[in-house]
């Protein structure tokens, strides 16, 4: 199954699953009081998951590594295998 | 270091190790990564071969590796150009027909990265028996230098939304730092078809796919101080198809 279809067949779901409810399809009489919790959960869902990848991008971006160290040492590196190369015979 | 300086290509586990490295215009750098190679394998003692698949680079390339070649010898150094440039796909496909090692690395030869980490992917390759080891960036020590913000929000967000699209089981997806079991890396590069970024994202994505299993090494992700890249301007667009194009079909 592709990514694709595993995505339309969670959405299909969730979706049926909350027609059941909101609109009571299957006749089991469900209270009002749940039928209009469940109403605009898609929606909640919906910027729930939006809030959670902004948090998580920006706490991402703000956590992301600068490798100052690395890039010193392979500046030092750079320097000390130029000399060791034109030891060598090489010419740059 | 000197006791292992004196193992230097006697770990006698019959193990060796490709190096894969495409180049196309990359004068600068090639002395350079070539000489790390040999000071970060020469200090591990694993035995290994470095394969320059350049790709008729006008900046004369090609002549640098010869010089290469005649210092560190024929035997460490293959040279494998071809006449013009082909993309990097066909490169590493044209690379691994000539390697005679049974584990391959793939790196890029711009010096963004570093040897220092092979010996940290041979034995993480080892401890799980992974069918391949990916280089990250987002994870642990990892990191980048030399990157505005502008650009780590690119990297982050592009990096989430592919996470959430094709759950791959893997951090890095877009990172191009890899070791690979050869028969892995030969079954994986014959069906991938994507060019640039999405290339590299295509062979993890199926890697996980066809149930290879998948090691991570963090590591530093240094920008490149010498030459152009070579990936062009609408490399988010091309992304996002490529992203698109796996999330339908894998
Ligand atoms: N043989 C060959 N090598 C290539 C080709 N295109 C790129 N390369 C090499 O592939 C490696 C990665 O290319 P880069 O231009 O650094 O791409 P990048 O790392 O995504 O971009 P940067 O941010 O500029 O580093 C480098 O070693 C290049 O020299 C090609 O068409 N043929
Ligand atoms: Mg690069």
């Amino acid at each position: 199954m592709t990514k694709l279809l595993e995505w339309v067949f969670g959405v299909s779901l969730l979706g049926a699953a909350w027609a059941c409810v909101t609109f009571d399809l299957l006749r089991v009489s469900i209270p009002p009081a749940y039928r209009e919790v469940a109403w605009p959960m898609p929606l909640y869902l919906l910027v729930s998951f939006g809030c959670y990848s902004l948090a998580t991008v920006g706490y991402r971006v703000a956590t992301f590594n600068d490798c100052d160290d690395a890039a010193k040492e392979l500046r030092g590196q750079i320097i000390e295998a130029k000399e060791d190369l034109r030891k060598k015979g090489f010419k740059f | 270091m000197a006791t292992s300086r004196q193992a230097a290509g006697s770990r006698g586990d019959g193990d060796k190790y490709s190096v894969l490295l495409p180049t196309f215009n990359e004068r600068e750098n090639l002395p350079l990564i070539v000489w790390l190679l040999v000071k970060f394998f020469g200090e591990s003692g694993y035995d290994y071969e470095i394969i320059v698949i350049d790709d008729g680079s006008p900046d004369g390339t090609l002549q640098v590796a010869e010089q290469l070649q005649g210092i560190y010898g024929e035997d460490k150094i293959l040279l494998r150009p071809r006449a013009k440039k082909l993309g990097l796909g066909t490169a590493y496909i044209h690379g691994i027909k000539h390697a005679t090692g049974n584990y391959i690395f793939i790196m890029d030869a711009d010096l963004s990265h570093h040897p220092k980490f092979i010996p940290e992917f041979i034995e993480k390759q080892k401890e799980g028996d992974y069918d391949l080891v990916s280089g990250t960036r987002y994870q642990g020590d990892g990191g980048v230098y030399g990157w505005d913000l502008r650009r780590k929000l690119i990297s982050r967000g592009a990096n989430f939304v592919s996470q959430v699209l094709l759950r791959p089981g893997a951090s890095d997806l877009t990172g191009s730092f890899r070791l690979y079991k050869r028969a892995v890396l030969e079954g994986l590069i014959e069906c991938c078809v994507s060019k640039g970024y999405v290339f590299q994202m295509e062979m993890i994505v199926r890697a996980r796919q066809l149930h290879y299993s998948i090691g991570e090494v963090p590591i530093s992700f240094v920008d490149r101080v010498y030459g152009e890249s070579k990936l062009g301007g609408n490399e988010i667009v091309s992304f996002l198809k490529g992203l698109l194009t796996l999330f339908a079909t894998t």
